[in-house]
This record gives structure tokens, sequence and C-alpha cells, in this order.
């Protein structure tokens, strides 16, 4: 083969661009009947590949159908309901108060405010009153809960673009927060830890002191996640200008929480439409103008730092009064409709209840911001590379326990 | 791109202090307070309403208002153009989500259930149509991409065909799976589930049907 002589053909070709040389091949692939024509270095190769369900960056059990060219992604199919268990069928075959330990199950690193938005759809077809320091404790275990969905978040996603240090320590701290939710109702992940009317227990002696001590040493520690990401080189590399989406795109593709936000639309329910007593709160809504998935770092960094200022003022705002509200023994809603909604960390949680004014849901549908957000992946990924569709998938943050209900 | 979206005033980089926010939105608040009590009203007379019934005249069958949610109950023919009118002139521009609600023994038998937010309004409404077993609705998900995978949803959990989807496949359980699991005659120990995996065993089309008493439950 050395000792072929070079034909002309071979000369011109030396001297093109790899981009001329694949153009070529696609006019003449286009010209010659796929049978006849060979593979070559640099014809256009279209491949399907299965991404998942079994892979580690999919966090959780997420199949994505990837058309490639080379490493090029031309098409992302998501197929998802692996982990599909009934959950809003199980609802209906339980009384309310029953129906909240399956909330657990749903974001299971964000159990506290799936518990939260159950039972304020159902409080809301009773029109039952919260008491103030049960108002306050919630917000507590909200903002605890998005601190460490958000710190699972960062270790996680910066694992899978190969930063292995922010992960242990984003989970020292989430530990922490753990043990106040071990201390406060007996469960670290799956908490139960809000009922219908307000809450199960009374906070123990001690824990709002530590709480205190924790929410002090806090914003040093996101200083530190920061030093190692944020000016990072490799971070930003990974992360800059990769999965750019407007806000307008946003709106339309239904996309809520940290992402729109990233994209420059201030919109959080905190503020929109506030439950408990987020409207006497003073916290910003962190923003961002360019929608890539750096700035959603940004973003949900920025919001950790919110979390601990809402801390501060519900501690400080504390006092000794009822947890639970005015709730009859046995839950009995009027046979009506309603549709409430927070600010989970991944996005606007909703739950859609109908009652038939049995002790049963007739009907409640889980609105999942994780779903929903999914659904634009697609959108996200198309031109990217493979790597990048990793980055994504850790960047709209999504958990399958919620996806797939 | 980004920064040219009306509705947030504000899209700047992000530690400020928010003074005059909270006051702002409840300033937005979409109407007169009702009474605490809970009964619902009648609707009618809401602009949201009149808007719909002023742009497709024979579409709204009804309204009510429940602790301050605005349902309009509409035809089923009609909600493709209902929706598209929220969008473009009411300025509901998110699509929440979209459900149904299996009443067994109602005629129709289903309720197809649509959530809109808007906001400019920063208001949601609730939309509704009645639907009957095997009648095919409408599709939203030309007008609200967001649309697009909870109609599947709605599909694959009520068999509630939508007319002029993209993509209208099961999302949630797998092809070839047997029954829609929210309808209220499914049970809720499931049917078995060997269907795709064994189907010399289990016939195309899934496993036997709810009400076959030698079905295999999974327990």
């Amino acid at each position: 083969m050395s000792d072929r002589p070079i034909s002309g053909e071979e000369k011109t070709r030396a001297v093109q661009t790899a981009e001329d040389l694949q153009s070529a091949a696609l006019a003449a692939a286009e010209s010659v009947p796929v049978s006849l024509h060979p593979p070559t270095l640099f014809e256009v190769q279209e491949m399907e590949l299965n991404f998942g369900p079994q892979h580690p960056s999919t966090h959780g059990v997420l199949r994505l159908v990837v058309r490639v060219d080379g490493e090029k992604i031309l098409e992302t199919k998501p197929d998802v309901g692996y982990l599909h268990r009934g959950t809003e069928k199980l609802f209906e075959t339980e009384t309310y108060p029953m129906g909240i330990p399956h909330t657990d199950r749903l974001d299971y690193v964000a159990a506290a405010t799936n518990n939260h938005a159950f039972c304020l759809t159902v409080e809301k077809l009773l029109a039952v009153e919260i008491p103030r320091r049960a108002q306050l404790i919630r917000v507590i275990l909200d903002e605890l809960q998005r601190l460490s969905s958000h710190l699972v978040w960062l270790g996680t996603s910066g694992i899978d673009l190969g930063a292995v240090t922010p992960f242990w320590y984003a989970f020292r701290e989430r530990e922490q927060i753990l043990d106040f939710f071990e201390e406060y109702c007996g469960a670290r992940l799956t908490l139960n830890c809000m009922r219908i009317g307000g809450l199960p227990f009374d906070l123990t002696a001690g824990w709002v002191e530590r709480l205190i001590e924790f929410v002090d040493d806090l914003p040093s520690r996101i200083d530190d996640y920061e030093q190692l990401l944020t000016d990072n080189r490799i971070w930003k590399k990974r992360t800059v200008g990769v999965g750019v989406i407007s806000g307008e795109e946003c709106i339309e593709w239904g996309v809520t929480g940290p992402v729109l936000r990233g994209s420059g639309i201030e919109w959080d329910l905190r503020r929109a439409q506030p439950y408990e007593c987020y409207d006497e709160l003073d916290f910003a809504i962190p923003t961002r103008v360019n929608g890539d998935t750096y700035d959603r770092y940004i973003v949900r960094v920025q919001e950790m730092r919110q979390s601990v200022r809402i801390i501060r003022q519900c501690i400080d705002r504390l006092e000794p009064g009822e947890i639970r509200g005015k709730v009859p023994r046995v839950i009995k809603p009027p046979a009506e409709e309603t549709y409430a909604s927070i600010e989970s960390p991944k996005g606007e949680l909703g739950f859609y209840c109908v009652s038939n004014g049995t002790n049963r849901p007739y009907r409640m549908h889980i609105r999942p911001p994780s779903f929903i957000n999914l659904q634009a992946l697609p959108r996200l990924a198309k031109g990217h590379l493979i790597s990048d569709l990793v980055a994504l998938i850790g960047t709209i943050d999504i958990v399958l326990g919620e996806v797939d209900r | 791109m980004a920064d040219e979206t009306p509705p947030p005033p504000d899209a700047g980089p992000p530690p400020e202090p928010p003074a005059t926010a909270p006051a702002a939105t409840g300033a937005a608040a979409p109407k007169p307070p009702p009474p605490k009590k809970v009964e619902a009203t009648d609707a009618s007379a809401h602009p949201w309403v009149a808007s719909i019934r002023s742009a497709v005249p024979d579409a709204v069958v009804s309204a009510k208002e429940f602790a301050k949610q605005v349902t309009v109950v509409v035809r089923r023919e009609r909600v493709a153009e209902v929706a598209r009118h929220l969008k473009d002139t009411e300025d509901f521009r998110y699509c929440v989500d979209v459900t149904a609600v299996d009443w067994r023994d109602r005629q129709p038998r289903f309720d197809v259930v649509y959530h809109f937010y808007s906001f400019s309004k920063n208001g949601r409404i609730r939309m509704k149509c009645g639907v009957a077993d095997g009648e095919e609705v409408p599709s939203i998900s030309e007008v609200f991409l967001a649309a697009n995978w909870s109609e599947r949803e709605t599909w694959d959990m009520f068999g509630i065909p939508f007319a002029g989807h993209p993509d209208l496949r099961r999302i949630l359980t797998w092809d070839g799976f047997n029954g829609h699991p929210l309808r209220k005659d499914f049970p809720v120990e499931g049917v078995d589930t060997g269907a795709a995996i064994y189907p010399e065993e289990w016939p195309e089309g899934g496993g036997p049907a709810a009400d076959d008493p030698n079905r295999k439950v999974v327990s």
C-alpha cells in the first residue's frame, strides 16, 4: 500500500481541512447508494446510543436514546417510567393523612417540600388556618431541605463533570442537615415531617441553638464550594455556554425553578404567590441572564445563601405557640377541587386534589417539576457533545422518583 | 433574548434586597377577595370567562370559583381554540399541567383538566372538558410545547386520546401495557407485567384483562 502512487485526487485532499472533507463526504454520500459506499473516516455515520438506564450520571433510572453523529448529538429521546410506582393511584386508596408518607418517595432528596405541598393542598380544601409557629417551622424545614437538595445537586453534578472534591464538602454539610431532620422527626431522608394543619412535633430542646450555629457557619462553607468551582477553569469550560435556553423558551416548555431563573426570569412562587409566611420575609431571588449551565450553577449557589437568610429570619421570629391548626379528627374535605403549589428545590411542585366529600381523595394529581423540566432536555442537548449531555442532566436537577412517580 | 421578556421587571445580577416586591405581587392578585368560606361561587361574570365567551362563542359550558381559583368548563371540541385564546389574548403563557379525572359512572366519563398560569396577571385558570370513553380531545401541544408529555401521561394513565398530538405514545408504562392504570376500574394491585418479556406466555396486548379470574396479580 505504501508504494502505491498517490493519485491526483488524494493530493488535493491532503491540503483540505476536516470540514471540507466532511461536507464533500456528505455530498458524495447523498449521491451514492448506501450499499456501494464503504464507510470512510469523515463520512457522517449516524448511530443510536442507549444512555442509561443504568448509567451513573443519569442520577437514577433515566434512559436516553441518543442519535449521534460521532460525538455530536442530533436527537435525544428520553424514556422515563422505570421507577413508576403508581403514587397517584395509591393516594386514592388511602385517607388524606396516609398520603403524606407517599410524597416522601417522590423527590426523595427533598421530602419536606413534598410533604408541604401535599398538606398545603388539603389545607386549602379545608380552609384551615396554620398557627404561626407551625408556619415558621415549616419554612425552616423547607429551606433546610432546599439547602440539602442543592448540596446533593452540587456534589453530584460536580462529580459528573470530573470535579470530585466538592462532593466531599457538600455531603459533609448535607449530613449535618440530615442530623437536624433526624433530631426533629426521627428520619433522615423520607421525613414525613408535616401534617395536615400543622406539624407532628415541636422542636426539641437545643435544636434551634444548634441550627443557629450551623447557619452561622454555612456561608463560609458555601464560599469554600465557590472557591473550588466558580472560577475554576475546567468547570467553566464544561459549563459556560452549554445548554443555553432563553427565558421565553423556558416558559414555552413549562420549565420552572433555578433553570427558569438562570435564564433571566425572576419568578419564584415564594414571592409570586406566597404561602405560609414568605410574604413577610426579606430575601432576594437570584437570577442570571445567560441561561447556560454555569448560570444555573450560580443561581443555585446564590439560592443557598438566600436560604440561610430566610432561616435566620424565621429563627428570630420563633415564639412559643401551637403547632397544629384546628383540624377535625377525620379529614373530610368538601366535594371540591383545588390546586396548590410551592417552590420546591427543583421548581414548581403542585398537587391537584379532587375531593368527593369522603375521607379519601377521589383524585390526587402531582405536578412534578422534574418531569416537566426533563421535557426540555432534547432541546438543550441538540448540537452538543455526548459529554455535555452529562452536564445537562445534572443542570436540570432531576430526581427520577419524581419524574416517574 | 432572555432580557426582553416583559413580565419580571428586573433581571439583573443576583443579590439585591427586594424591598418592594411583596407589595407589588400582592397588588397584582387577580380579583377582589371572596369571603373565606368553603363554598364554590358562580364565576360566569369573571373577566377571563367573559373573554373566552366573546372570543369562542359556543365554548363555555359553566364557570365557578372556589378558594380563589377560577374553573371554566368548556366544550370538548373547543379546547384547543380556548387554549390558543388564553395564551395569545389573555397572556396565560405557561401551561402548568394537563391531567384527567375518571368519574366512572358519570356521562361523559372523564374530565380533562388543564391549568394555565399568567405571569402578568399572577393568576391561574383551570380549564376542564368532559370526555366520554374513547372520544378524542384536540391536543394543545401545538399551542403549548409543555403540554406534550402531560398529554402523553394522560393518554397513558386514562386512555384518553389527543387528536393532533405529534407523538402520542405511552410514557410511564411501556408499549404493550394492558390497560390504563388511573382508571377507577383498574385494580390497585396491578395486572401481570410479564407481557413484553414473555410474549409466548402473555400474548400481544399485555396481560389478561383486569376482570379475568385467572389473572396473576403482582403482590
